[in-house]
């Protein structure tokens, strides 16, 4: 017995985002632990890697917010770098023909450009879903690819454009010191912190549990008096917000925006990550952002052909372990308390 | 203070409801019967704003609620339950109570708050729980309740809007006898306590239908065959002989 708003595969149950699957407290020392390690990371690491961690930073923020989206309201995304690349050429443009070169209301400024983007996509997409709602955001996604490609004269088409680095909190820039491995990181670190810590905040609130309400069952919802495209609206809304913020960041820490960052290959690469990491966790998606940078510069840096390996990876997970990496995780841990 | 209006839906070319006026007042327990195909679940689906009708109207409280859909009609006081199950799979029986208490009390925009610590929501959602006999369950996962306890949850979720009017599709199909009654107790007792003024059920057990009804809807492909009270519908040949499949009782 089993409907259609169940998302079961074989005999292993998927669990969603409001499982309690380990006890709060050590979630809680986890997570700090994590915090505490990704502090320390500039003291051992080399500046390679340290660098590799940027990309690490965005594209955990960016989850955040799509996983808002996937995991907690149902709504697959295969567009979502489309808000990566409106932040990160809000920032570029922002830059580069307004001046501005304060960290603070970049990162503002473009995140009101995403959501200047998200409504009009947004409305229009969330009174669709399943494959509709992916296709149309794939489809927006592709169509500002294409602008930035081809409206050569504002975007510099497929040279892009180079961005420089921001002054940090008023103060910081860039003299004397090694400022992406340095001050940035932190940076980064502490957005993070602070981003994941509203979404923590968002998904255990009201809006939280009508969202997942929506998810489970829209016609329900309906009856119960929950405005559904509104609720999936507002949802659609916060993910862009934090694509854009990723966006900034993923721009500033490269020194260059480019039209590939919001390729559909790209809008690929999170949904891999949340997979990966497992959609169904809160922390997944970030587990998935690490999981995949590493991987993809390990295997890359042995074999060319390295996307049949991540083919191969993500068809795994798919049919062995849809919860993902935090799936795996708290499965192998359950076993080691019993 | 619900009425309907000569009320027509058409799929294409095949006729749902063929006309149907009906009124329903003020402390009423109403049962719609028929056989299968005869409209009942269409004429619940217009009545909740679920489906515009093709033609005709149907008035809640003074206001023409003909395709407003369910989210208005929620918010005049009026809820429904499914025929079959309708939950959130995924969510703790507390959570789908403390959502419907959400929406009652307009707090599902809600982002920044803490669930956790809403007390009035959670003592709400514990409340409806307790009416239910859901108490013991607040933590289990509504995909894991057996069927008699989904179709409870199902029911007290929109109980917990605190609703004028209730219409309920088929509250006890696909549940065992026991459970029926058990089920049917429960809700007129819940109905009493919550201030429910009206139900409406679509029911094919006609003990309960018996048990229950202050009044009996016979529906016939698409038409009003009988509207009477129990004791009127007892009489009536030609609806116990084609929709109850029992003979009718002579000089009652």
């Amino acid at each position: 017995m089993s409907t259609p708003t169940e998302r079961t595969t074989g005999s292993t149950e998927v669990k969603h985002p409001d499982g309690k699957g380990i006890g709060l407290w050590l979630k809680l020392a986890l997570v700090l632990l994590g915090i505490v390690l990704l502090a320390l990371l500039p003291q051992v690491l080399s500046r390679y890697y340290i660098i590799l961690m940027m990309p690490f930073f965005a594209y955990s923020i960016a989850l955040l917010g799509l996983n808002l989206l996937f995991g907690y309201t149902g709504l697959i995304s295969f567009g979502h770098a489309l808000f990566i690349g409106v932040g990160a050429y809000s920032a570029a443009f922002l830059m580069r023909d307004g001046g501005l070169e304060y960290m603070e209301p970049l990162i503002l400024l473009s995140l009101l450009g995403a959501v200047i983007v998200a409504v009009p996509v947004g409305l229009l997409a969330v009174r669709y879903i399943g494959i509709y709602f992916g296709l149309l955001t794939l489809a927006f996604g592709m169509l500002f690819y294409s602008f930035l490609l081809k409206f050569y004269s504002i975007t510099s088409g497929d040279q892009g454009i180079r961005v420089e680095k921001p002054i940090l909190l008023g103060f910081i820039d860039t003299t004397g010191i090694d400022y992406l491995t340095g001050p940035f990181y932190y940076y980064c670190l502490g957005l993070l912190v602070v981003m994941a810590l509203v979404m923590w905040r968002i998904v255990k609130s009201p809006f939280g549990l009508t969202l997942r309400c929506v998810r489970d069952n829209s016609v329900k919802a309906e009856s119960l008096g929950i405005g559904v495209y509104r609720y999936r609206f507002y949802a659609f809304l916060i993910s862009a917000i934090y694509g854009g913020v990723a966006g900034v960041i993923l721009a500033v820490s490269v020194g260059q925006v480019d039209p590939t960052m919001s390729y559909w290959t790209s809008s690929g690469n999170l949904v891999f990550m949340t997979l990966l990491g497992g959609f169904t966790s809160f922390f997944g998606p970030i587990v998935g952002a690490g999981a995949f940078i590493l991987l993809q510069d390990q295997v890359m840096s042995l074999w060319e052909y390295w996307r049949l390996v991540f083919g191969a990876i993500l068809a795994l997970i798919v049919i062995f372990a849809p919860s993902g990496l935090m799936g795996l995780l708290t499965m192998g841990w359950k076993k080691v308390v019993r | 203070m619900l009425h309907a209006v000569d009320v027509h839906k058409n799929y294409g070319d095949y006729v749902a409801v063929a006309g149907v006026t009906l009124f329903i007042d003020e402390g009423e327990f109403v049962s719609i019967v028929g056989p299968n195909g005869a409209g009942k679940t269409t004429l619940i689906n217009v009545l909740t704003g679920l489906l515009q009708p093709t033609a005709g109207h149907v008035h809640y409280k003074g206001h023409d609620i003909s395709g407003a859909g369910p989210v208005k009609l929620a918010q005049l006081g009026m809820a429904r339950s499914f025929q079959l199950v309708a939950v959130f799979a995924e969510l703790t029986v507390m959570e789908v109570l403390q959502a419907a208490s959400l929406t009652r009390l307009g707090r599902g925009m809600r982002l920044f708050h803490s669930l956790g610590s809403d007390r009035e929501v959670r003592e709400n959602a514990e409340h409806i729980a307790s009416l239910f006999g859901l108490q013991d369950q607040l933590g289990v996962k509504s995909g894991q309740l057996p069927q008699g306890n989904k179709k409870l949850l199902d029911v007290a979720s929109a109980f917990a809007l605190y609703p004028e009017i209730i219409l309920l599709d088929e509250p006890t199909s696909g549940v065992s006898t026991s459970d029926k009654h058990r089920i049917m107790e429960t809700l007129v007792v819940a109905s009493k306590e919550i201030g429910i003024k009206s139900i409406i059920q679509v029911e094919h057990d006609m003990d309960i239908v018996f048990g229950y009804s202050d009044r009996i809807v016979a529906l016939y492909e698409g038409r009003v065959l009988a509207d009477g009270s129990p004791q009127e519908i007892e009489c009536n040949e030609e609806v116990m002989r084609n929709i109850i499949g029992r003979e009718p009782v002579r000089n009652a």
